[in-house]
């Protein structure tokens, strides 16, 4: 199996998800589309892309050829972003990248503890200080007002 | 004439001020900064500013993300001459003789003449936009909407077909890019689509957190595994100057690169990227001694650079005329733009001539402190080099947090970043273009109002696109591009010669 076939099961499966999801939207004339329309247009192309991505043979790695060796940096960075989403404004911009960011230099990249600390100390109060206090950019405090 | 001087003389006027020229420097201290940085590159670094620029007046705030913009494509050059790694993508070519020039010694020569044939480039395609853009304004005061949702499509079909790659995964992603940009309330009908029940879904997606994740989160999770630099050759400020014969042999290859790169520019797609190529590619041809490319022949580092600059300056020209952005870059400075207020596009320029031409004259202005910079500050610049990648990417993605956090105040745009990142680094993976996405998005209300309109004008016929001689127009270059992605498709080893070197450029 290719990436690329890969690539276009996946394509043709989200068009199908995209138009059975467009069902509930007003699909209009060709006089006077509604909101259903272009949307199911291009699902519809999406859907012939993906067939196209399946049948015609162009140039393509084998699927077992991808490798993953930032796999674990990579899966611990995007649990970093959805943390920082979850908890920005629970917790505050602070107390969420001091988190953050020390679960990165502390654990991930396992730094010294005074250099992870210093760090993310550092970086933390310096970018509040200058996007909050001197670029007047808003960050969020939290619940505990920090 | 007279009115575009007395217009330049205004623009200058407005450039001139304290707190613009302060703005025009800072955007091109950060923007060389964020082009020295590899994986930082202009997008990020331009979404990174924009919610710094609420505060300020639209002018000040265009006048720094624009100076972000090309510092980044002139920072490029030095971690590809000093490193062999292209700060930015369009720097690939500079990489080959840069990098055997500093080998030999002459890296202070390579810098000196790549930020040289940058300042050269960068000015003289500023007068192109200047004497290009407000015609092109007045033309398209005749568009209704069968012309606007022609030409998008054209756009589109040339993204497609100028990213490289497969053509087929790029149409998908423009598919993907424009569904993505559908999500949120349909202003013709007040319906909620693809938003489940999400209110701050209803205003759609914006562009930034798609861009920042797509560019900076996405890459950030493909490097960040990677523990090898290599080693940064340091230049000495004496050896900054180029010999005569150095300087003699860059002039026709600035000239030949700035208009290349600035003609190319207007072209959607990669174009910054593919002038590089074709400049590489006709200074080796006209060369008396194409033996020397490889080994350290200062054309080869001058025609690109000069290009690569010109380019980003020609992209302007459609985004500002047009309000069309044909690349990730322009799409955001629109992003930015809109967020004042303003809509770029043909009654701009008449109607906020403050604001244009005081971005033009600023760039006259960022090219010098762009030159002035560069040179001298060279070696602290590569000091950045030196900061280990696994200090520098949580550093990045806490950037990434706090520029998207700040557009909307809002965490679901952090989601929305996450998503994208996530999205983003799969693609890459799966060898997908990412940068169609980006124009899908910000284009998608605008052609799908154009297509709705046009449908309601012809009373359902699409006959209404060919029927009207400027859309026609438009519609035949569509066809002729999907004629041009067919082609490899039937026969084998069909696909152009630069459209194979791009891709793989891109890969690297």
């Amino acid at each position: 199996m290719t990436i690329d076939r890969i690539s276009g099961i996946v394509l043709l499966v989200l068009a199908g998800y995209i138009a059975f999801e467009t069902r509930v939207l007003p699909f209009g004339t060709h006089k006077v589309p509604g909101p259903g329309y272009l949307p199911f247009l291009l699902a519809s192309i999406l859907g012939i892309l993906g067939i196209l991505l399946i049948v015609v043979k162009e140039k393509s790695s084998a699927l077992r050829s991808l490798k993953w060796p930032e796999g674990l940096h990579a899966a611990a960075i995007v649990g970093c972003c959805f943390f920082a989403t979850f908890f920005i404004e629970v917790l505050g911009y602070r107390v969420t990248m001091i988190i953050v960011l020390g679960f990165l230099f502390g654990v991930v990249e396992r730094m010294k503890i005074w250099w992870a600390l210093g760090l993310t100390l550092g970086l933390t109060l310096g970018s509040y200080w200058v996007f909050n206090d001197l670029l007047m950019v808003i960050l969020p405090r939290g619940g505990f007002g920090i | 004439m007279a009115e575009t001087v007395q217009n330049l003389l205004l623009g200058f006027s407005t450039a001139f001020l304290p707190g613009n020229l302060f703005y025009a420097f800072m955007g091109c201290l950060i923007g060389t900064m964020v082009g020295v940085l590899p994986g930082v590159g202009p997008l990020a670094g331009i979404s990174l500013l924009l919610p710094s620029t609420f505060g300020l007046d639209p002018t000040a705030g265009l006048i720094l993300l624009a100076g972000v913009f090309y510092g980044a494509m002139y920072g490029g050059s030095t971690t590809s001459i000093l490193m062999r790694i292209p700060g930015e993508a369009a720097s690939v070519m500079t990489c080959i003789d840069g990098y055997a020039l500093a080998l030999k010694g002459r890296a202070g020569a390579a810098l000196a003449i790549a930020a040289i044939g940058s300042y050269v480039a960068g000015t003289f395609s500023v007068v192109g936009l200047m004497f290009l853009a407000p015609p092109l304004a007045r033309f398209a005061l005749r568009f209704g909407p069968p012309e606007y949702f022609s030409l998008l499509a054209l756009g589109l079909l040339v993204l497609g077909y100028m990213t490289g790659g497969s053509m087929i995964k790029n149409l998908a992603m423009i598919a993907l890019g424009l569904l993505l940009g559908m999500i949120g309330i349909d202003h013709m009908s007040g319906y909620f689509r693809f938003s489940y029940g999400i209110v701050a879904l209803g205003d759609g997606i914006g562009v930034v957190p798609v861009a920042v994740g797509l560019f900076g989160i996405a890459e950030i999770l493909a490097t960040a595994g990677n523990p090898v630099r290599p080693e940064v050759l340091k230049p000495k400020f004496k050896d900054l100057l180029p010999s005569r014969q150095e300087l003699r042999d860059s002039v026709m290859p600035i000239g030949r690169g700035t208009v290349l790169g600035f003609l190319i520019g207007i072209i959607p797609g990669s174009a910054h990227i593919i002038s590089t190529f074709i400049s590489y590619a006709v200074e080796r041809r006209v060369s008396k001694h194409p033996e020397k490319f490889g080994q350290g022949a200062i054309e080869g580092v001058a025609g690109p650079e000069s290009a690569n600059n010109a380019a980003s300056c020609g992209a302007l020209v459609p985004m500002l005329a047009l309000g069309v952005p044909t690349g990730p870059v322009p799409a955001v400075l629109l992003a930015a733009l809109m967020v004042h207020g303003i809509s770029p596009g043909p009654l701009f320029i008449k109607e906020q001539p403050v604001i244009f031409w005081g971005l033009i004259a600023s760039m006259y202005v960022g090219n010098l402190v762009l030159l002035l910079l560069n040179l001298p500050l060279v070696g602290i610049f590569v000091n950045f080099l030196r900061i280990p990648y696994r200090i520098l990417y949580p550093m990045i993605l806490m950037f990434c947090i706090i520029g998207v956090y700040a557009v909307n105040t809002s965490f679901v745009d952090v989601g929305i970043m996450s998503i994208m990142g996530l999205l983003g680094y799969l693609l890459r993976k799966f060898d997908f273009e990412t940068a169609p996405v980006v124009l899908g998005v910000v284009l998608a209300p605008i052609i799908e109002m154009s297509l709705r309109q046009s449908l309601a004008m012809s009373n359902g016929s699409y006959a209404i696109f060919y029927q009207r001689p400027i859309s026609a127009a438009f519609l035949t270059g569509a066809v002729i591009m999907i004629l041009l992605a067919l082609k490899p498709l039937i026969r084998k080893g069909m696909d152009s010669k630069w459209r194979e070197a791009l891709t793989k450029a891109e890969k690297d």
